[in-house]
């Protein structure tokens, strides 16, 4: 087995780009209607990599590093930090990229939403593990930092999808709406927003991939995730513990992205098809 | 108008010298329009693409703000309300009912009445009302979401939408564009109908020449900068084109047009021998021959037509039987055009139509024999209404 494996280095890279590609496709190929299979076999496969995960983690047998690295209480700290990171990133992008997004979408503000869109991609262009570290020497290691370097990267796909989606929104419901003697707040709020809520949700699950993804490189300005199984998988040279780090992370990534689209579907109006 | 009039609920609109100028445009879109609208009538809204027919209408509810002029709508100037609260007061009903799809039909039309506080109660109950007015069952219709409606149907809770808070004044833009011509022909019957009784004041804007004739009591033509061509009723336009430009906007065959201005119920309509589903066959075939008819109106049980069979088709059976899933029967209503009349004649294998009532009960049958009577004893007669 370790013949064949590419080496630590790629494998980790090749994780990443999986999320980044799933999340970039993601977006655009959103189907319609999520199948049922879809819905209910992705938490199943999941359950079945964790199960045998935790089955070849109860029988192997390992050295007292990898016993260390591996103990059950371990693994799950650090999978409830990754979690934490994830989360937290997404809810301050949601919190940022929505209202923002709905400012640059009103007459005023409209003519500045190509120059905040091209800042907010040059945010995604950036490698993030030199975004992370940079930020790091700056702002200094930690939980925040790293929250800060995940909200940059994952802040486009929220705006841009909060952007498309009330611009895509037909021009004369708008002024059905203002016409009928709504103000412009409560057309927003009652009709702009409902109609958009499919595509934001969509930047949303998007932005939620890259950061479980993404929030792998957090342990390296010590922000803690499970990460920390794949460098110090790879620093001992103990393959069992990369693995499992890697293992995991897709398996997390996989469980988010159901997670994004049991949200995209529990919030879809209804009405909308 | 000769009928009975019911009171009307409508207010007059009067624009005067009303400007538009868009930044950045030579020429006002709006040059100076002075109007007035009397209350309870239906004026139609016409003019070549871009000459401002539209923005006009949009000024009336401030949708667009007039540059300098004033607008009053029973007596009160527009600029001086809130604009929100204005249009609260005013109906606007646009292309293809433009519902708001992730509302049901009841959130859709409840929605003024909510802007404006209704209690949940008086709502529901409007909205029932409603639905009934505009020919839709509040039982089916009240829980669907608007995609799971025809055009003509979204159509139509458009128009009631525009109608919920019961506005002295209502403003349509190209309400019936979308559709197809049998269901915009029967939206149109069904807003004359539904004006008959209510008298709202309704400025209408269209680019059909046709459907101006036919919905309005007063037709404004306006040329490039809203300039007015010619206001006056459709008779008189017909009648008298007051330039060439107005002239080429009718078109050719003015005079097929005012087939368009006389409506089913001003003809006598002819009584074939009607039988109501299960009726006993001989008996039916009994009185049809006696009457020298041989076809017959199958009514239902609520006296609406419902099938129109040869009487051949009821030797063979013992009751008259319910029409099949798939029969259609095309009937018009009464305030139908001669023009729709005799469009739906061409389609009928009977080679004449049935015509209905405002519930959509059976009144009788109208035949080319008729329509054709009334267009000789109709010579002349448009003129002389314009003198009155």
């Amino acid at each position: 087995m370790t013949a064949l494996d590419p080496g630590p280095d790629l494998k980790t890279q090749e994780n990443l780009a999986d999320a980044k590609a799933a999340a970039a496709g993601l977006a655009s190929s959103r189907a319609r209607r999520p199948s049922w299979g879809l819905l209910i076999g992705q938490p199943l496969f999941v359950a079945v990599v964790i199960g045998a995960w935790a089955i070849w983690r109860s029988r192997a047998e390992l050295d007292s590093i990898e016993q260390r690295q591996l103990d059950w209480k371990l693994v799950g700290q650090l999978t409830v930090e990754h979690l934490k990171l994830t989360v937290v990133a997404t809810i301050i992008v949601l919190l940022v990229a929505v209202p923002l997004g709905i400012m640059l979408t009103r007459p005023r503000a409209r003519r500045a939403a190509p120059v905040v869109v091209a800042i907010a991609n040059a945010g995604q262009a950036a490698p993030v593990i030199g975004l992370i570290v940079l930020l790091a020497i700056w702002l200094g290691f930690g939980f925040w930092t790293a929250i800060l370097a995940l909200c940059l990267y994952a802040i486009l796909p929220v705006l841009r999808n909060t952007i498309v989606g009330l611009q895509g929104v037909d021009r004369t419901l708008v002024e059905a709406g203002r016409g009928m003697g709504m103000s412009s707040v409560s057309v927003l709020g009652r009709i702009e927003l409902p109609l958009a809520v499919p595509v934001i949700m969509a930047g949303i699950r998007t932005a939620l991939v890259l950061v479980v993804g993404t929030a792998t490189l957090a342990t390296f300005i010590d922000a803690g995730g499970l990460g920390s199984l794949i460098t110090t998988g790879i620093r001992l040279l103990r393959y069992p513990v990369l693995i499992s780090g890697a293992v995991l992370v897709a398996a997390l990534a996989l469980l988010i992205d159901w997670a994004g689209r049991v949200l995209e579907e529990v919030t879809r109006p209804r009405g909308l098809g | 108008m000769p009928e009975s009039e019911p009171e009307v609920s409508g207010v007059d609109i009067e624009l005067t010298d009303v400007v538009k100028r868009y930044p950045g445009q030579k020429k006002p879109a709006v040059e100076g329009l002075s109007l007035h609208i009397p209350a309870g009538e239906i004026v139609m809204f016409v003019g070549p693409s871009g000459c401002g027919k539209t923005t006009s209408l949009k000024m009336i509810n401030r949708l667009i703000e007039p540059t300098s002029g004033s607008i009053r709508i029973g007596g009160e100037d527009v600029s001086r309300s809130d604009d929100d609260d204005l249009r609260r007061r005013i109906g606007y009903v646009i292309q293809g009912g433009s519902l708001f799809p992730h509302m049901t039909v009841t959130q859709n039309i409840a929605l003024v009445p909510g802007l404006l506080g209704w209690d949940k109660r008086r709502t529901a109950e409007r909205v029932d009302e409603l639905l009934e007015l505009v020919g839709l069952d509040p039982n089916r219709y009240r829980g669907r979401y608007p995609r799971e409606l025809s055009g003509g149907q979204q159509q139509r809770v458009g128009v009631a939408r525009g109608l919920a808070a019961d506005p002295p004044v209502i403003l349509m833009d190209e309400p019936f564009g979308a559709v197809d011509p049998i269901t915009r022909q029967r939206l149109q019957d069904e807003l004359l109908s539904i004006q008959e009784e209510l008298r709202k004041t309704i400025v209408c804007v269209t680019h059909d020449f046709d459907e101006a004739v036919k919905l309005g009591d007063r037709i404004l033509i306006l040329t490039e900068g809203a300039n007015i061509a010619q206001y006056d009723t459709p008779e008189a336009i017909l009648a008298n084109p007051a330039d060439r430009f107005v002239a080429d906007f009718v078109g050719a065959g003015a005079a097929l047009k005012q087939l368009t201005l006389s409506r089913v119920s001003e003809i006598e309509l002819g009584q074939p021998t009607v039988a109501e589903i299960g009726d006993p066959a001989p008996d039916v075939l009994r009185a049809a021959k006696a009457a020298g008819d041989d076809s017959v109106v199958v009514l239902d049980g609520r006296r609406r037509p419902v099938d129109w069979m040869w009487t051949v088709d009821l030797s063979d059976v013992d009751n008259v039987p319910a029409p099949h899933e798939d029969t259609d029967l095309v009937t018009i209503d009464r305030r139908a055009t001669l023009n729709d009349a005799l469009d739906t004649m061409l389609m009928s294998s009977h080679g004449s139509a049935v015509v209905t009532g405002r519930r959509d009960e059976y009144l009788g049958v109208v035949d080319f024999q008729a329509v054709l009577a009334r267009i000789q004893d109709g010579n002349g007669q448009p003129e002389a209404e314009v003198a009155q």
